[in-house]
């Protein structure tokens, strides 16, 4: 139903680390630690700076992919994989963009279910890979349906 | 503990345990997070979907259970985090957070990480590789 989309990309969009955004979402997980929101012990760390928790690019905007229209309600979240090659650090600027790496259908307990593989890319300015997320979005029958009237 | 290269494969952090899952905690997550789908927030709209209540962002789950690291960023950072969602979450379940050292190599710590309700159920379960600077 969805295999015509596989390998379709959306286009860049820019986005920043805010430190608002971080705090916020520091907070909303119940780790409001200093690495992430002092700036003094930002300062005197490694990073020179705060960073950003590893969960914290659900935030980010990564455009629209074309042609993939999936509703609102009714998806489920089956598995979120993180990769990074360095800490995301507060206040700097990336690029983001999705790609749908895969689309398969199987039978399952309540009917034929669609995977969705989604791989969400973070990169620096100059085009260095920052961090990906890799999410499998499991499609019900009973959502399938409604997608195809 | 100080430092996480000092843990021994089989040796586990010191487990988190959470505050009762409050509505609170979900709306203040959708707001941080931008992930406004009713079915955390709104009972009527979980109940339409078939869901016994709302339930917690699956995200909200592994975000908390990151935090288990946290202290530990001058040594390293998390490089890889992968997570199986295997359970609801419902309100005033009590989360416990887990991690055990599987396998380390001069670079890198293999954690088994996981999410216990009240019943000791995984709700969600995956790993984590840290990697050390040098």
């Amino acid at each position: 139903m969805l295999s015509h989309v596989i390998g379709k990309k959306s286009n860049p969009v820019k986005n920043a680390v805010e430190r608002g955004a971080v705090k916020k979402f520091a907070e909303a997980i119940g780790d409001l630690h200093p690495i992430f929101v002092c700036e003094e012990t930002g300062k005197q760390s490694r990073y020179n700076n705060n960073i950003a928790p590893p969960t914290f690019p659900r935030v980010f905007e990564y455009g629209t992919i074309e042609e993939l229209e999936l509703p609102a309600k009714g998806l489920i979240h089956g598995e979120e994989t993180f990769h990074y090659e360095r800490p995301l650090i507060v206040g700097e600027e990336i690029n983001c963009y999705a790609e749908v790496k895969d689309y398969y259908e199987r039978k399952g307990k309540s009917g034929e279910m669609g995977f969705l593989l989604l791989k969400r890319y973070g990169e620096d300015l100059d085009g260095q890979l920052i961090f990906t997320e890799e999410q499998v979005v499991i499609i019900t029958e009973a959502v399938r349906k409604e997608m195809m009237v | 503990m100080n430092r996480l290269n000092v843990l021994e494969a089989g040796e586990s952090l010191e487990n988190v345990t959470l505050s009762p899952v409050s509505r609170m905690d979900l709306i203040k997550y959708a707001g941080a997070s931008g992930d406004y789908n009713p079915i955390h927030t709104i009972d009527e709209e979980a109940e339409r979907a078939g869901l016994p209540g709302i339930i917690a962002h699956g995200m909200w789950t592994m975000g908390n259970l990151a935090k288990l690291f946290t202290p530990y960023y001058e040594e390293g950072f998390i490089q890889d985090y992968k997570i199986r969602f295997q359970g609801m979450v419902r309100l005033d379940d009590v989360i416990t957070l887990q991690a055990t050292l599987a396998d380390k190599t001069d670079q890198h710590l293999h954690f088994d990480v996981a999410a216990a309700n009240q019943e000791g159920k995984h709700v969600i379960k995956g790993t984590v590789v840290f990697s050390q600077y040098e």
